[in-house]
Parts: C-alpha cells; sequence; structure tokens
C-alpha cells in the first residue's frame, strides 16, 4: 500500500523510519524511502500527510549530527544541505547502525561522480511525446537569423574541437577571416575563446560577439591578428564607427588579471575600439552572496530589518549590474553604430549571462518557450558554461570553490524582465522554475558536463539520456503564459532600478508556509475564466448563426437564453 | 464657468475661482534631466489652485484617457502644495514667507507627489515678485477656515444636488441603526440621540452607538469621554469599540472619580449578555503620530526627485534608505495590531475595545483595518465609503488639522488617513481579486484629500462642518452652503475614466451553485516537493499548526530535541498561531482576510508614489499590461455576449458599439493612468551612478573566477 512515485528507471534502494525535523513545524513522524533518483518522505499518524519529494541531485552536503552518545531527543541524525535554498534534518534511532546505513546510501546515490556511478539520468526511461534534443540545431538557429551572409561564415575548423574544446563545433566568423586567421587568434585568446557571433541584427548588421580574455600579461604584450580579426568584425556591419567591447569584469579585476598572463584589450593596440568595463563580480563575490539571501530567507524569513538585511546580501544589486550590463549590450547593438564584443576573463560565466541577456531583450523569438530553450541551449550550454563545476552534479566536494549561481542569476534577470513585463514572455514562472529544478536533479542530460566536447566524447549524451526540454514541451500549456501577446522586433528593455527590482519570492522562499504562493494566481485564473468563456460564446454564436441560417423558424426552445448563461459575467462598463 | 476674457490663455475657472496673480513668460521644464526641455506659458494663482498655462496647449489633441474634470495636468491646488524652494545661484532655499530675493526659478513639490520647476529668467521682475510672494502667501501661510475654496465654491455654485450614491453618509439616526441592524448589532447596542445639539461633545457625533445599559446620564457626565462607543459587530456577535480616554489628571479626587466612573462601565459591559472584554490602549502600543509624520516626511523625500541623477543616486542605497523612513515598519505594525484585533474578536469571541485619547486618529486607522479584513461589505466601493464616513467623517477625524490645511500648527500635521489608504493598498496588491475598487480607485482618493472642492476632508468634525454649513452665513445671501462629497466621483471623473477605478478581477459573492464552486476554489498546495512529482496527497486544513502541535506533544514528550531551528519551543502566541493557521487555508476572498506581514510581503505603493518618475516607467509593461488584456477580453465576451442575443431574437444585426477601452493597451505605460509624459522613449533608462565597494568582501573580490596562470602556455 505504501505507494511513492516511481519513475521509469528509478529502483528503490532502502527505506527507514525517521523523524523530520521540519523547521516550520516541528518534528513530523514518517518513513523515508530512498531511490537511486530521490529521497522520498511520507509522515505516519498525521493527516494531512506531510511529504518530501527530493531528487537527490539537489543535494550538495550530508552531514552526520550528534554522536550514539548525544542526548536528548532528535539530537542524533543527519542534516542535508541542498542546492535549492533549503535544509532537511532527519532524527534517527541510536540503536544499531540505522544512521550509517543511510548516510551510506545517501551519500552513494546523491553523489555518484564521486563513487564511479552514473547519473540517474543514464537510468531514466521516461517517455515523451516530444524529443527534447531536436529543439536546438546551431545550423537552423543561425539560418533563422539570416546567416551565412555575404559578411558572415559559418566555420567547422572546430568540428573535433581541435581550435577550442570548450565551443561548439559549429561557429559564425567574419567572411573575411579564414581558419588560419582564427587558429592565430585563437593563441591570443585565453583557452583559445575567439571571437565568435552570437547574434546579428536583422536590420541594421550590428552583431553581439563573444570570447575570452586577451593574454596580454605584465608586459602588455600585443597581437597582429587579434587585432586584425577585431578590426574585420567592426567593419562586417558596414559602419565605420569603432567597435565597443565590453569588459564585464571591473576594471580592477582586469587589470589584476595582467599578472596571471590575462588583461583587456587596450587603446593603443586596438584604436577602432572602445572598451567599457561593466563591473560585474566574480564567480565567488556570486556565491557569497546567494549564501547570505539564504541566510536571511531560511528557515526563516529575517523579521526586523528585512530590507537592509536583504541589501547586505548585494544579491539584487548584483543582479542590478548584469542587467544594466545587458542592456548597454542590447543599446549599443541595436541603436545600430556599433558592434559589440562581450568578454570576461574566460567568456563562459558573466559572458553567457550578457549575451544571452542581451538578445532576450532584442529578440522577440527568444521570448518563446523554444526560443529560451534555444537560447539557453546556444549560449550556455553549447559555449561551455562550465554547468557541471558550477552546480557540482554528483560531486561530493560540496565547498569546491568551483561552484557559483551563475545560471541561477541568470534565470533571476529573466524572471526580473517577465516580472516588470507580464505580457511579453510566453513562458510563465512556473517554466523558470522548473528549469531551476533540474538544473540540480540529473534527471536530465541537459545541464550535465561542462562542455560540447565531454558531452560529445564521453557519453553521446543524446541517445544515452533524455532532454529537460522533452519534458518541458510534452506538457507546454502548463508552462505558458495565458497572458502573452506576440510582439516582434520590439526591444524589450526592463528597468534596472532597485525600485523595480524584487526578491524573487517564489523561488528563494518558497519552502517556508508562511509565504502565500497564490496557486493558480487569481489574476491569470480570471483570464482563463474568461478566455474559456469567449471560447464557449463564440462556439455557441456560430451555432446560432448556423441555425438561423438555416431558416428553422424557432429555434429558441433548444438553448437556454444566452443573457440568463451570463448573468455572472461582470463587466464594468 | 469657462474661460475668462481676462485672461487671454483659454483657462478653465472653477465657479468662484478668482485670479490673484499672474506671470507671463515662465518656462516650465518638461523635465528637470539637465536637456532644459519645456514649455513657455503663464503662471497664475487663484484662490483654488496654482496653475501653468502652457501656450501652445492647443496642440493637446491626444486627450489623456484618464483626466481629471476639476484639477489638470498643470494645476495645483494651494492645499495640494507641499514645498515650494527657490533657487538662487544653483542653489536651493525654502520659501516659506517674507521673501527679500527673487529666486530664478521655483520647484514646487507637491502632495500627490509631482514635482514643477519653473524657470524666472525671461518673466518681468515685477511679475516675479507678485508670482512668488502669491504664490508662498496662498499656499504656505496660515488661514482662515473660511478662507478655504470650499466656501467660495459652495456658495458661487448654482444648487449642487450632489448626485446620491449608495454611501451611507452615517448623518442621521437611521444611518446608524440600519448599521446596527446590518451587522445584528441590534440586540445588545442602540443608537443615541444624546448628542443632538452637540450637548455632549463638538468632536462626537450628533448620533452615536453604545451598549444598551449604558445611561444616557453616564454619557453626559464627562462630555462622551469613558464611553465605550461601538464601531462594529462581528458575525458571532463580538463587538469592536471605541472609547475616548481621560487625560492625565492632576487632582486626586476628579482622577478617583473617573476611575470609579470606567470600573462602572467595565462592570456593566463585561457582564451578560456583553461578551469579556479586551482593552487595547493604542497610544501605548502603536507608533505616535509624530513617529507616523516624521516617518512619512523621510519617506514622501524619496519620491520627490528633482532628475535622473538623484533617481539613480539614491538607487544605490535604496532598500537602506526605504528602511531608514520606517513608513513600511509602521504599515506592518498597523497591520499587525489590526490582526491581534481581529483575532481577538473571530477566535476569542470577546469584545475589543479601542482606546485613545480622542478616539479619533489611531482608532480610526485601526478600526476601519479591522473592518475592511473582517467584513466583506467594507471591500465593496460603496461600503468602503461609508466606512470612511463612518469611521472618519462623521467619526471626528480632524482633517483640518492633520492634513494641515490651514497652515496653522505643523505640529497637528500626521498623515493617519495615507497610512489606513498605504494598510488597504498592501491588501489589495496582495489579494485582488477580493476588493471591488482598484489600486487607482485608492490612489485618487488619496489626491482627493488637497482638493477643496469637497468638505469631506476639510472640517474637524460634524460639529465643525453642521455650524459653518448654516451659522452666521445665514445672514448673508451665501449660506447656506451646500457641499459636494467627494464620494461623488462623476464631480471628478467622466464615466470612462471612472471605469478604472472599478476591479475587473473582483469576484463577486456568487449565490452557491456547485458547479462553479468547484471552478473558482483554489486548491491551495503548499509545495514541499517539487512540483513536477505531486504526490496525490493534497494537504488542506490545519497541515501546518494544529496537527503538528499535537505530534509535538505525543510523540516527542515535552522536552524538544536540540535541533529544531524554528522557536516552537517559546510560548504559543495566540496571535502567531491564529495567523500561521489562517494562511495554511485557502483565501475565502468574501471572509475574514489577514494581510501576509513578513517583510518580503509589505511593499511600496508604486502607483502612488512613483508615477511621476519617468525613470520609473515601463513602456508596455507592469501590472496594467494584464489588466488591459483582461479589460479587452472583458470587452468581447461583452459584445459577443450582444451578438449572440441578436441572433437569438433574430433580430437584425445592427453595429455593435462596444466602448473601446484600451486599444493598443500592449504598450500602456505601467505608470498609465498618471504618466505625466505621454512619450515613449526608446532609449532604455541606464543608471548612472556607480557601484558602491563590497567591503567586507575584498578578498574574494579580488580573486579571479578560476586561478589559471595563462602566462605559461603562451608562445
Amino acid at each position: 500500500n505504501e505507494e511513492i512515485p516511481r519513475l521509469p528507471g528509478e529502483t528503490r534502494v532502502t527505506d527507514k523510519d525517521v523523524i523530520y525535523m521540519c523547521p516550520f513545524n516541528g518534528p513530523v513522524k514518517g518513513r523515508v524511502y530512498i531511490t537511486n533518483y530521490r529521497l522520498y518522505l511520507r509522515s505516519v499518524e498525521t493527516d494531512p500527510v506531510v511529504v518530501l519529494n527530493v531528487p537527490l541531485g539537489v543535494i550538495s552536503r550530508i552531514e552526520k549530527m550528534g554522536g550514539a552518545s548525544s542526548r536528548g531527543e532528535n539530537s542524533y541524525g543527519l542534516d542535508i544541505t541542498c542546492k535549492d535554498m533549503r535544509n532537511l534534518r532527519f532524527a534517527l534511532k541510536q540503536e544499531g547502525h540505522s544512521r550509517r546505513d543511510i548516510f551510506e546510501v545517501l551519500t552513494k546515490h546523491a553523489f555518484p561522480q564521486s563513487h564511479n556511478l552514473p547519473f540517474f539520468a543514464f537510468a531514466n526511461e521516461e517517455k515523451f511525446s516530444e524529443n527534447g534534443w531536436m529543439v536546438y540545431n546551431p545550423m537552423c538557429e543561425y539560418r533563422r537569423q539570416g546567416l551565412p551572409n555575404e559578411r558572415w561564415r559559418v566555420t567547422f575548423i572546430n568540428e573535433h574541437y581541435g581550435l577550442c574544446d570548450t565551443y561548439p563545433s559549429l561557429l559564425v566568423v567574419p567572411y573575411n577571416a579564414t581558419d588560419d586567421d582564427l587558429k592565430k587568434v585563437a593563441a591570443f585568446r585565453s583557452r583559445n575563446r575567439i571571437p565568435v557571433l552570437s547574434w546579428i541584427h536583422p536590420e541594421n548588421q550590428a552583431v553581439i560577439m563573444r570570447c575570452s580574455q586577451p593574454l596580454v600579461g605584465m608586459s602588455g604584450k600585443r597581437n597582429k591578428d587579434d587585432e586584425r580579426y577585431l578590426d574585420i568584425i567592426r567593419e562586417a556591419n558596414g559602419q565605420i564607427s569603432k567597435l565597443t567591447i565590453y569588459d564585464a569584469r571591473p576594471n580592477v579585476n582586469a587589470v589584476a588579471n595582467k599578472a596571471t598572463g590575462g588583461g583587456y584589450e587596450s587603446e593603443d593596440a586596438y584604436p577602432n575600439a572602445e572598451l567599457f568595463f561593466l563591473d560585474i563580480h566574480n564567480i565567488h563575490v556570486m556565491r557569497e552572496s546567494l549564501k547570505k539571501l539564504k541566510d536571511i530567507v531560511y528557515p526563516n524569513v529575517e523579521e526586523s530589518h528585512w530590507l537592509s538585511s536583504l541589501e547586505s546580501t548585494h544579491w539584487l544589486e548584483h543582479i542590478k549590474l548584469v542587467l544594466t550590463g545587458a542592456i548597454q549590450v542590447a543599446d549599443k547593438v541595436s541603436s545600430g553604430r556599433s558592434s559589440v564584443l562581450v568578454h570576461c576573463s574566460d567568456g563562459w560565466d558573466r559572458t553567457a549571462q550578457l549575451t544571452s541577456l542581451a538578445m532576450l531583450m532584442l529578440d522577440s523569438y527568444y521570448r518563446t518557450i523554444e526560443g529560451f530553450e534555444v537560447l539557453v541551449q546556444k549560449e550556455w550550454i553549447s559555449f561551455g558554461h562550465k554547468f557541471a563545476s558550477r552546480i557540482g552534479h554528483g560531486d561530493k566536494n560540496h565547498a569546491d570553490a568551483d561552484r557559483s549561481p551563475i545560471f541561477l542569476q541568470y534565470i533571476d534577470c529573466v524572471w526580473q524582465m517577465s516580472k516588470q513585463f507580464p505580457t511579453a514572455f510566453e513562458f510563465n514562472e512556473q517554466f523558470l522554475i522548473t528549469i531551476l529544478d533540474h538544473l540540480y536533479s540529473c534527471r536530465f542530460g541537459t545541464f550535465l558536463y561542462n562542455s560540447e566536447s565531454v558531452r560529445e566524447k564521453e557519453v553521446s549524451q543524446a541517445t544515452k539520456t533524455l532532454s529537460l526540454w522533452s519534458l518541458i514541451n510534452s506538457e507546454k500549456s502548463k508552462f505558458t503564459n495565458p497572458f502573452y501577446t506576440k510582439e516582434l522586433n520590439r526591444a524589450l528593455y526592463p528597468v534596472a532600478s532597485m525600485r523595480h527590482l524584487e526578491l524573487w519570492v517564489n523561488y528563494y522562499i518558497r519552502w517556508n508556509p508562511r509565504i502565500r504562493q497564490q496557486q493558480p494566481n487569481p489574476v491569470e485564473q480570471r483570464y482563463m475564466e474568461l478566455l474559456a468563456l469567449r471560447d464557449d460564446y463564440m462556439r455557441r454564436l456560430e451555432e446560432l448563426q448556423i441555425t438561423n441560417n438555416s431558416k428553422i423558424p424557432n429555434s429558441s426552445a433548444s438553448s437556454a437564453s444566452p443573457s440568463q448563461m451570463m448573468s455572472h459575467v461582470q463587466t464594468h462598463f | 464657468g469657462r474661460g475668462d476674457g481676462a485672461i487671454g490663455l483659454s483657462v478653465c475657472f472653477c465657479t468662484g475661482e478668482l485670479l490673484l496673480c499672474e506671470a507671463n513668460t515662465v518656462y516650465k521644464y518638461i523635465q528637470e534631466d539637465g536637456s532644459n526641455r519645456g514649455t513657455y506659458g503663464k503662471l497664475i494663482c487663484t484662490n483654488f489652485k496654482i496653475s501653468f498655462l502652457d501656450e501652445d496647449s492647443a496642440s493637446d489633441d491626444n486627450e489623456p484617457q484618464f483626466k481629471n474634470k476639476i484639477i489638470g495636468e498643470n494645476d495645483i491646488t494651494l492645499q495640494c502644495v507641499d514645498q515650494i524652494y527657490g533657487v538662487y545661484d544653483e542653489k536651493k532655499k525654502l520659501l516659506t514667507g517674507q521673501l527679500r530675493k527673487y529666486p530664478e526659478k521655483l520647484i514646487i513639490y507637491c502632495k500627490d507627489l509631482r514635482v514643477f520647476h519653473f524657470c524666472l529668467r525671461y518673466t518681468k521682475e515685477e511679475e516675479v515678485k507678485r508670482i512668488v510672494s502669491g504664490i508662498v502667501h496662498h499656499s504656505q501661510t496660515p488661514k482662515l477656515l473660511k478662507r478655504l475654496f470650499l466656501f467660495s465654491y459652495a456658495s458661487a455654485a448654482p444648487n449642487n444636488t450632489g448626485g446620491r450614491n449608495q454611501t451611507v453618509m452615517f448623518d442621521t439616526l437611521e444611518d446608524w441603526r440600519d448599521e446596527l441592524e446590518r451587522t445584528k448589532g441590534n440586540v445588545k447596542y442602540k443608537a443615541v440621540v444624546t448628542n443632538e445639539g452637540y450637548r455632549v461633545s463638538e468632536k462626537l457625533p450628533l448620533y452615536f452607538v453604545v451598549p444598551i445599559c449604558v445611561s444616557e446620564e453616564s454619557i453626559l457626565k464627562f462630555q462622551g469621554r469613558g464611553i465605550p462607543i461601538w464601531c462594529w459587530s462581528c458575525h458571532n456577535g463580538a463587538a469592536l469599540l471605541k472609547m475616548s480616554a481621560f487625560p492625565k489628571e492632576q487632582d486626586d479626587n476628579t482622577s478617583q472619580m473617573q476611575k470609579a466612573f470606567l470600573d462602572g462601565i467595565y462592570r456593566t459591559i463585561s457582564n451578560p449578555p456583553y461578551e469579556l472584554l479586551k482593552t487595547e490602549d493604542l497610544s501605548s502600543s502603536l507608533p505616535s503620530l509624530q513617529d507616523i509624520q516624521t516617518a512619512y516626511t523621510r519617506f514622501k523625500q524619496l519620491f520627490l526627485i528633482d532628475n535622473s541623477t538623484d533617481f539613480w543616486a539614491t538607487d544605490v542605497k535604496w532598500f537602506s534608505l526605504l528602511e531608514s523612513t520606517n513608513w513600511l515598519e509602521i504599515i506592518r505594525r498597523f497591520l499587525k495590531k489590526a490582526i491581534e484585533v481581529a483575532e481577538c474578536l473571530e477566535r476569542q469571541n470577546s469584545n475589543v475595545l479601542l482606546i485613545e485619547e480622542s478616539a479619533t486618529d489611531l482608532c480610526c486607522v485601526i478600526s476601519s483595518l479591522v473592518q475592511v479584513m473582517m467584513d466583506s461589505y467594507s471591500r465593496t466601493k460603496s461600503g468602503f465609503q461609508s466606512l470612511i464616513q463612518k469611521e472618519w467623517v462623521t467619526g471626528g477625524h480632524s482633517f483640518l488639522d492633520r492634513c494641515n490645511h490651514l497652515h496653522k500648527n505643523d505640529k497637528e500635521e500626521a498623515p493617519l488617513f495615507l497610512l489606513l489608504l498605504d494598510c488597504v493598498w498592501q491588501l489589495v496588491q496582495q489579494y485582488p481579486p477580493a476588493f471591488e475598487f482598484t489600486e487607482t480607485y485608492l490612489t485618487v482618493l488619496s489626491d482627493s484629500l488637497y482638493v477643496p472642492i469637497f468638505s469631506t476632508f476639510f472640517f474637524n468634525s460634524q460639529h465643525q462642518k453642521d455650524t459653518n454649513t448654516t451659522g452666521e452665513s445665514l445672514k448673508t445671501q451665501s449660506g447656506p452652503f451646500k457641499f459636494l462629497t467627494v464620494w461623488d466621483w462623476s464631480v471628478q471623473f467622466e464615466p470612462k475614466a471612472q471605469a478604472l477605478l472599478s476591479n475587473p478581477l473582483y469576484a463577486e459573492k456568487l449565490k452557491p451553485d456547485k458547479s462553479q464552486r468547484k471552478t473558482t476554489r483554489f486548491k491551495h498546495q503548499r509545495q514541499l516537493s517539487l512540483p513536477l512529482t505531486q504526490t496525490k496527497s493534497s494537504p488542506k486544513r490545519g497541515f501546518f499548526r494544529e496537527e503538528t502541535d499535537h505530534l509535538i506533544k505525543n510523540i516527542l514528550g515535552k522536552r524538544i530535541g536540540k535541533f529544531i531551528i524554528n522557536s516552537s519551543d517559546e510560548p504559543h502566541n495566540s496571535f502567531k498561531e491564529f495567523y500561521d493557521s489562517w494562511h495554511s487555508k485557502p483565501v475565502d476572498y468574501h471572509g475574514l482576510l489577514l494581510p501576509s506581514i513578513d517583510g518580503p510581503e509589505i511593499k511600496v505603493w508604486a502607483q502612488r508614489y512613483l508615477r511621476w518618475i519617468p525613470e520609473a516607467q515601463l513602456p508596455g509593461g507592469g501590472t496594467i499590461a494584464t489588466a488591459a488584456k483582461i479589460l479587452d477580453l472583458m470587452e468581447e465576451v461583452q459584445s459577443l455576449q450582444v451578438k449572440m442575443d441578436e441572433e437569438h431574437s433574430q433580430a437584425i444585426s445592427r453595429d455593435v458599439q462596444a466602448v473601446p477601452m484600451l486599444r493598443n493597451s500592449a504598450r500602456l505605460s505601467s505608470l498609465f493612468p498618471f504618466a505625466l509624459l505621454q512619450r515613449q522613449s526608446i532609449k532604455p533608462a541606464l543608471p548612472t551612478s556607480t557601484w558602491k565597494d563590497l567591503e567586507d568582501e575584498d578578498d574574494l573580490v579580488k580573486r579571479d573566477d578560476e586561478f589559471v596562470d595563462l602566462s605559461g602556455d603562451m608562445s
């Protein structure tokens, strides 16, 4: 009778009686079930039943609390830190080896990479009506943008990841640059991440390029090929103005990078370029900021001085800076006066945030469900945002300095935009939350591994795992914003002011029962009701018209008076 | 009346309005953004308002959809002026009384948060003198009550019929009796006529309600002080009462008498049939009027922004600036107090007696809030208006002093009514379907505080209004005055604009209809799990409270393990229990409504406070974007309805004339219907202020994302 949800391919490992130490309501007696995918708790002797359903992938750390000699009720157990802003605590009986067993099982399945085990994604046998792996085809996406054209070409130089092992195999580069040129440029760019095209403006032909920092170093090295390459990019939009370079870092960090061989484009070497620093901080600052945010919202929301506490986390300030940077990129490109080159140090964190946000602002296609999937697939997954390192999928090293909530921060920026423009996005909040949930869950292959080359060489992912987009696209209505109004070619600039930025309560504080999540949203529900009503009326009207046209003298007996049926529609005119 | 020959430009004058002074070739900046864009025109000051008459106002062909019929875009009523600054050599100086030097620029900050910049450099010196001293004099210096425009208007206006609406004014015995009946309070409470002729008190209304057992004698004994006055009865019979306290008495004898009197009163109303009585001394448990005034003064300053640079400079520290004003915290405390009172009434079934020295300030806020939360009638437009009449207008809130309309005493000023509106706004934004009115309604209501056409907010008491309506003026030909009430919205707005005051989401109480019920009731589910893999168990009532409490006691004994994070071991506060248990259940929009008061839930009333700031504008965004879609759809449904009716009756299809509401709504400004600037900027608003240092995280800031020495592998 113990029915617990199970995905095809999910197998039961163990179960045990525990006391769930709910931070909001105190201890709850229950039974915990562990499978190769999830931890599932169901309370006993409570009505209604308390349920916890946690994919093991969200677990970041498992700690033992108390020892065999610990006194006091519920002082012996496990403390589980999750990547999704919560902690779970279970108290166990002190007799036997009850804790050791469950600790070992959990550790093994939550951190498969540390135990030479595969991710659950490889065991997952779910079937979906849509195949998410078909969503992104780089060639189709470039064609949608009108590429290649007489100024931009597609190159296969990186087909076997020989030029750059963290870039996708297919790249778009200036027509006037040869593959040989590209190789020379690669030598001067950190990790060979050369400037390549991300997006082209359909009207003014200005482009967004992305890359890593130039290897200038302390001595201020120059590279003629790189300088010439940037000049070719500048000229490619048919304008003679300068090329705008946005270095996402704060000025001081860019300077400091020279010490380790990096740096930025100097005015001397690149007289035809204008460089701006966007002052976005590094991955460590962002990690600390989120940690502080968790401190003030979990388990309890800071009672007094909420606003200054929120400010002291700097989380929204970072969001503001990322958005401000992206607005600048988008505005520059849309003004048509100049093409834009974006980089940070390696060009896979801040750069991805900036280019993909700017693209979201400029191209309404990316504001659809499928377009957004393409955008994530392209700017993040294919261009080597190091998901494995940043999230630490299946890895027990919870304190790894490579971990950082860069992608979460990006999704937060998208949420802020959707909040400011509630009719501009085809997807709803649930879509964004679902993406974040499966960023950690390891149920899909979508966010696994650091780069396309690893994915392809080591796992041929598409055949062995499922895509998150399969799940989403198979039940699109669940993720659709009913208010979406299609608008083509309209640049959408959010206001990056603290007056408008808000903490994403429905994500960061969703575990707290005191924060009311009105599901479904009453405004949305009202709209859906009206839509249904309209469709119903249209159908009835059509029927009436047919009946009337066929000249049946008296049809009114067949249906109730329409005004009666409509008495509950309020109009306020 | 319209137009005035003496003034060249077409200007809309109200009846009774007189021109006092004027100045020509005044330059009004469109927006102080350094661009110096603006228009020339005439600045005038009348006994009603300050007005800027645009020289090329004729080009005003795109009439805004939402327009106030009395106050134009460039009109500032004298009571709406907050502060006036003069600019001398780039320096701002507050202008109050006599002026020795005349400024080259005039900045007027308004109580409705508008900011006007006028350049006087091109104006004749004589005119500058006259207009500046005129404006300062008429808007900033003490005034006699009879000098309020209200009286000129009322005496000059042809008999205002005052379109009677459904608002209960509470100026008759009948109104109180009806209210007693409506709330079923008439068994234990009675409306009394003791104050006819104001023989009890000039502060009390002519008619009010007291417990049946309270005698006329005792009401008269201390001019109504120490008498519990009825506000409202809860469905379970428990009542909300208020009492004006005795002032601190030096004389022992008197205070003994007062104490004995009070004891007697308490005894009488604590016995059956009366419920248990809880007293709530508001002046000791809530912020003082002074605190409220100080907080609001700081708070509004954050929105009176001179230019773009100002906007972005304050943006960096926005949250701590907001917090330092304390305004949101005050809102939180009032909401919290109202929940406490609601808990006593609803759950403990006891009467609550609010006590305050005059019982006309903090009492008004709390009693109104409690009724808005507990009585869904107060969430309809007419119900809310009746509530304001009952608790505030007839109830004797000193609007004149608290708004400082006459500039008599700055120390008396305190924005209590605004505080109520802001608290109600918090509820409106948390529970949109529960209110018949919109936030726009609340915003224009707050603006109406400064429109001296209506008597509603321009008297300290019913007595003051009565004596000034008839009084001495009987001898002259001007009285008795017929004042307008603010509740006649047609005075300010055309029907089209009035439509924006009604909430399209308002779910009117449905008659029980099973098929309807099912769809409208929300399945309120807490998500403790991943949303995608929900289980069948649907947590319902009591999920988070009762059962677990029970559990704690039963299975765990008294000692609570050391790693409970929550303070569930502290004595159970009945407030928290009440609050949490309510929040764990589905919302009934027609039942009890409790605001969420957690930090993130108390927000800035953006529409009121940010509406004139162009930087805060989102073209095509904001909540208006979805509201507009709903209105569009409603219109479509309505026209289908008409067509169906026609088909049905087989009538010849005539052109269906739907009222176009918000066509092309996709591009409305988020500040709609208020944005001053109709311009749709293509340029994004970009922060100009710089990032401040992360002082405490220096070591992290300096690190690189991943430390890899790139210098080695360079060829």
